[in-house]
């Protein structure tokens, strides 16, 4: 993983999986909101293989870039499959705190603490 | 499309602890080839992971007066890594190039940042430029320049960056060589102090 690969032309890819939509339906979710599959949930029986495959990641808590990571497609895109699958009840949005605000204080010095102790 | 993640299933020790509800970010920006990406692996306690994104971009390079207003779409990588810091809270560092031109990718990661780390190559400072006027004109977030210390690279007294950097005094200068991991960790210390004395942590944004 380099540096110098980090930028590269290609054509746009293809939204076919969201059909057609580039915006989730819920604008909370950032790359580092932790999600977390609704246990015991089977997947709809409309669900793509991608929403299988995510539902699957999700068995564990993982942040939505590490879900797109692993599916190896853009954050963006994971955030609309993401969306379809909370308003389905399938997906829980495990860190339950306004996704716009900026970390209190409190959160700011659990992190300083936790970077000390590393 | 391939997928990739049948080759590549999850060990449950990726998975972050059921405790944690909580997750924060740091941005580390800086010109192609400073070592964000070193960094994040150094801290990181997962294999640094990297996403695309899909973003449009005006030309680069094309002749202004030939041109007509002209984009292009371009796939920029992000690589990212993730740190528990608490049994609730996880830290995770999304790389990021700085450059104006790859605004619109962290325009959107910006929300919400604890803060950036601002990268720079005493070779290249000058490519440092772009990324700390886009960080000043364009949010309101703390951040804290980090000198990556390439052997050959020239070594100048923080205050000389400061003045050549144009950097207020609060402004945390930290050398580091981003391939140590007790040193990447001194970086993210830096800015969470800086961020906790900031006056915007102080209150919601409006």
């Amino acid at each position: 993983m380099r540096d110098d690969e980090e930028y590269r032309d290609h054509p746009v890819r293809s939204y076919v999986l969201t059909s057609g939509r580039a915006h989730p339906t819920r604008n909370t979710l950032r790359p580092e909101t932790l999600l977390v599959a609704v246990d015991g949930r089977p997947a709809p029986a409309t669900a793509s293989g991608q929403q299988r495959e995510l539902l699957r990641l999700c068995r564990g808590t993982l942040a939505l870039a590490e879900v797109a990571a692993y599916l190896g497609l853009p954050v963006s895109l994971v955030a609309v499959l993401v969306s379809d699958l909370v308003d389905t009840g399938h997906l829980t949005i495990r860190s339950n705190h306004q996704a716009h605000a900026l970390p209190s204080r409190d959160v700011l010095e659990k992190v300083l603490d936790g970077l000390r102790n590393l | 499309m391939d997928s990739v993640t049948s080759e590549q299933p999850v060990r449950s020790s990726q998975h972050l602890a059921p405790t944690v509800a909580r997750s924060v970010k740091v941005l580390v920006v800086g010109a192609f080839g400073v070592g964000k990406t070193t960094l994040i692996g150094s801290v990181s306690e997962i294999e640094p992971l990297r996403t695309e994104e899909v973003i449009t971009t005006a030309s680069v390079g094309v002749d202004p007066v030939a041109g007509h207003g002209e984009k292009t779409t371009t796939t920029v990588a992000m690589d990212f890594g993730r740190v528990t810091v608490s049994p609730e809270v996880a830290l995770y560092l999304f790389g990021t190039p700085g450059q104006r031109r790859f605004w619109d990718l962290w325009a959107g990661l910006a929300d919400g940042a604890v803060g950036a780390v601002v990268m720079i190559d005493t070779r290249h400072l000058e490519d440092s430029f772009e990324v700390l006027d886009q960080l000043e004109l364009r949010t309101t977030m703390p951040f804290a320049v980090v000198v990556n210390e390439f052997p050959d690279a020239p070594q100048y007294p923080v205050e000389r960056l400061r003045a050549a950097l144009d950097l207020l005094p609060s402004t945390p200068i930290v050398k580091c060589d981003a391939r140590d991991r007790t040193s990447a960790v001194r970086v993210l210390v830096a800015l969470v102090e800086h961020a906790l004395t900031f006056p915007v942590f102080q209150k919601v944004l409006a």
